[in-house]
């Protein structure tokens, strides 16, 4: 048990986690989507703290975590994690009491909007609403449109923003000099957290090592340590940055600009990571026990039953994808339309609808994996351990789990790895063709979509757009390369010989 | 061979018939014919006349598989699944919502799918091998390991940004070629280019990235060393000797996709308002048209299985090693 330690740990927090939120004066919520997720936390905590146990499966991870990209990737993908994670944990915040009926109802009334970890962190963001668009950290309006002047006659002039640089007395004469104050106030801040996190780190680690701080820091700076800390520290003070940024200018002003109906976007482009993680991560958690199954069973079985197993997959992947999606989602929305009373909150509806999206992106995606499972058994069975045992008389049961599918997981995981951005992507064309996420859902998908218009108008209205493609990049890059590292580590052909 | 090429037809048709129960079973009895009336018609005040009178526009007044009401054969073919379904198997694939023939639709538009995905299947083919091949020249160097990372890099990119970027450059800012739209005849040109040039940039880095590992472990064979030892220039080995053998993996793993290219490429086209079968497709599924969905599930699946078959055929010419069997 001692070598689970870190497990428990891990499980009691959620547990304390949970505990709180539901004495919170709010109804938690918990969606079709959450629950998957918080199930795929507790899968992978338990399976790198077995792998963490035995040195065989860790020394691949080890591998990885030497290659700087890869170690950058993973900082990368982690920052999206977390907040992917904070925008999980859902509930009703409670409706302030109706003044006449206080004292006498006690009965709490919930909000029918549902908020998320994510939404009270970002308040700030969220409530800063203006009327229409406007351009990254702008103060005004970006179009013209009638105003009443003092003295009662209207001109057309961009309007001041509400919110968005409203601190300013004279925008015109204090502009530039509020945002270099800012950026420059930014960029100390960020160093000095930096330099305070770097410091605490490495006296943690210098003494984990058994090394003094500077022979420590130096072997750092010069990029000498088994792990690439030195490439952690930057990628660290990267994201640091990027707080700070949000903090000094996100905050007073819209540091993206605003979308049509004035909300801000980077709050959306931060809402929508949780929509790509979702697809990127519990489309493969639903196919994987088909997959696996079907695929180690056709190729141990042989015969009819691989037979109907390969029936399956080529009648499967014989539909062109985006067709069978468009087929299932129509027949979701016509389910939907059909049942409205099902849902209490439009967030529920759109929550269904992802999860069936997911599961239909599960059914055209694991035909392949499936396929190489298959293979890969066939292969393995004729090998003379696996003979051994089948002359030994051991189940097949056993053979399977014992023998076979601790040797097909190095496939399953480089797939996985390799799945996710490629259904990240999918994700933003698949909502463009109209059977993607919900509209009413915060996606990149969606801010692309309704990006299309905005780029046909004078001027163009370009930020939104672009900044859905930047999230969805860094997010994607980040794990092609971590993927390409993983596949790397283990891959027995690509291992050698190539690079 | 021509025995053979009979026997995969067969095990085809087990195939296909199962595409269709599969998109029965999604448009007939996961959503009856009633419910789509009333999504179609609107959700609120709709009278059962309406309903009746959408359903008999279309032909989803019958029985789904067995008629009572008919006698003899006609039980069987006076039904919802032999009118929609079973009526595909001859390529026909009746009318669309808006009365307008499928088939004749589908001929009509096959020529500007083609016209498109041609170039960027041929152009694009050429482009990805030849930086693969400048990639392995150099392997284990700086542009080895720059190429990859480029080409990463460009594949991190969603499609969508390529089309709208290329939209918004060439077209909106350098008014080189329209921004949308198609034309008959030569004066297409003008109109393909862009849509084109999107088309093969959007495939740059996954493509390059998968004929370079295909390229790598073919030139860590046994008959690469022969030649590096002979003395052969690199140049040599490369161009003659691995790029030829290399052709084997290469053109197997493209001739699934040759059938495909007429189904055309859904989102360029639509950007690009081309009238081929991939703007048709997305049309059909945004007016929620289940007749041509079903018609393009079908002939969709028809092109993958002839792909298949493609591609085993294409093993024995170019691979004497494979015989079929």
């Amino acid at each position: 048990m001692i070598q689970h330690r870190g497990l428990w740990i891990f499980i009691v927090l959620l547990a304390v986690a949970a505990g709180v939120l539901f004495t919170m004066p709010v109804k938690p919520v918990v969606l079709w989507t959450d629950a998957l997720v918080y199930v795929l936390v507790v899968t992978l905590a338990a399976f790198f703290s077995y792998v963490r146990s035995k040195p065989h499966l860790l020394a691949p991870w080890q591998q990885v975590l030497r290659r700087p990209l890869a170690v950058a990737a993973l900082v990368v993908l982690s920052a999206y994690v977390v907040v992917g994670l904070l925008d999980s944990v859902h509930f009703r915040p409670p409706l302030p009491q109706q003044g006449e009926y206080k004292g006498e109802d006690k009965t709490v009334h919930y909000s029918v909007e549902v908020l998320s970890l994510l939404d009270i962190v970002l308040t700030p963001l969220r409530n800063t609403v203006e009327r229409s668009y406007s351009s990254p950290l702008a103060t005004h309006l970006y179009s013209k449109e009638l105003q009443q002047q003092a003295d009662g006659s209207r001109v057309r002039d961009y309007a001041r923003l509400k919110y968005g640089g409203a601190h300013l007395v004279n925008p015109q004469a204090d502009y530039a000099a509020d945002i270099a104050q800012r950026s420059v106030n930014a960029l100390l801040q960020a160093a000095v957290a930096w330099a305070v996190l770097v410091l605490l780190w490495s006296v943690f680690l210098a003494r984990r090592a058994r090394k003094k701080l500077a022979d420590f820091l130096r072997d750092v700076a010069r990029g000498k340590t088994a792990l690439p800390w030195r490439v952690i520290f930057v990628c660290v003070g990267a994201l640091l940055l990027m707080i700070t940024v949000i903090i000094e200018l996100g905050l007073p002003y819209h540091l993206l600009g605003t979308d049509k109906v004035g909300n801000d976007v980077l709050y959306l482009s931060l809402k929508s990571i949780r929509t790509g993680l979702v697809i990127g991560t519990l489309t493969t958690l639903v196919m994987l026990p088909f997959a696996v199954l079907l695929g180690i069973m056709a190729g141990h079985y042989r015969g009819w039953i691989d037979d109907v197993i390969q029936y399956i997959y080529t009648t499967l992947n014989s539909i062109p994808g985006v067709l069978l999606i468009a087929a299932a989602i129509l027949s979701v929305d016509l389910y939907i339309a059909n049942n409205p009373g099902l849902f209490e909150t439009v967030v529920e509806r759109a929550d269904l609808r992802l999860l069936f999206l997911c599961l239909i992106l599960g059914i055209t995606s694991w035909t392949g994996l499936c396929r190489l499972l298959r293979g890969e058994t066939l292969k393995l069975r004729e090998l003379d351990y696996i003979q051994a045992a089948t002359a030994f008389g051991m189940s097949n049961n056993k053979i399977i789990t014992r023998h076979i599918l601790p040797n097909v997981m190095h496939i399953v995981l480089i797939a996985v790895v390799l799945d996710f951005s490629g259904l990240v992507l999918a994700e933003a064309v698949l909502s463009y063709i109209g059977v993607g996420v919900d509209p009413s859902m915060i996606s990149w998908g969606n801010m692309i979509n309704s990006a299309r218009l905005e780029m046909a108008r004078e001027p163009v209205v370009w930020w939104s757009l672009l900044a859905a493609l930047g999230f969805m990049f860094f997010l994607v890059l980040a794990a092609n390369l971590f993927s390409d590292a993983v596949r790397d580590a283990f891959d027995p052909r690509t291992g050698r010989g190539i690079h | 061979m021509l025995a053979y090429i009979v026997r995969r037809i067969l095990y085809a048709l087990p195939i296909l018939i199962g595409v269709n129960l599969l998109t029965f079973w999604l448009f007939f009895i996961v959503n009856s014919p009633d419910e789509m009336a009333r999504m179609q018609l609107g959700q609120k005040r709709v009278t059962p006349e309406a309903i009746e009178k959408w359903k008999q526009e279309r032909g989803y007044d019958k029985a789904l598989f067995y008629n009572t009401q008919a006698e003899g054969g006609a039980a069987f073919t006076n039904t919802i699944f032999f009118e929609k379904s079973v009526r595909l198997f001859v390529f026909d694939f009746g009318s669309a919502d808006d009365g307008r023939d499928i088939g004749y639709d589908i001929r009509q538009r096959m020529m500007p799918s083609l016209a498109l995905a041609i170039p960027v299947f041929t152009v694009g083919l050429l482009v990805y091998i030849t930086f693969a091949l400048i990639i392995a020249f150099f392997r284990a160097t700086y542009v080895d390991y720059l190429g990859v990372v480029l080409a990463v890099a460009l594949m991190s990119i969603s499609t969508l940004f390529y089309i709208i970027g290329g939209q918004f450059v060439v077209s909106k800012l350098l008014h080189l070629v329209p921004i949308s739209g198609y034309d008959g005849g030569l004066a297409a040109i003008k109109f393909l280019v862009l849509p084109v040039l999107v088309g093969i940039i959007g495939g740059v880095g996954a493509s390059t990235r998968f004929y370079r590992t295909i390229f790598l472990e073919e030139m860590s064979k046994d008959y690469v060393r022969t030649a590096r030892a002979k003395g052969m220039a690199e140049r040599v080995v490369l161009f003659k000797h691995v790029l030829k053998n290399a052709m084997i993996p290469i053109l197997t793993g493209v001739v699934i996709a040759i059938p495909l290219l007429f189904m055309g490429s859904l989102i360029t086209e639509s950007f690009f308002g081309i009238p081929g079968l991939g703007s048709y497709t997305i049309d059909a599924i945004r007016a929620q048209d289940f007749g041509i969905v079903r018609s393009m599930v079908f002939l969709g699946s028809v092109l993958y299985i002839l792909g298949l078959l493609l591609t085993d055929l294409s093993y024995t010419l170019v691979d004497p090693r494979v015989r079929l069997s």
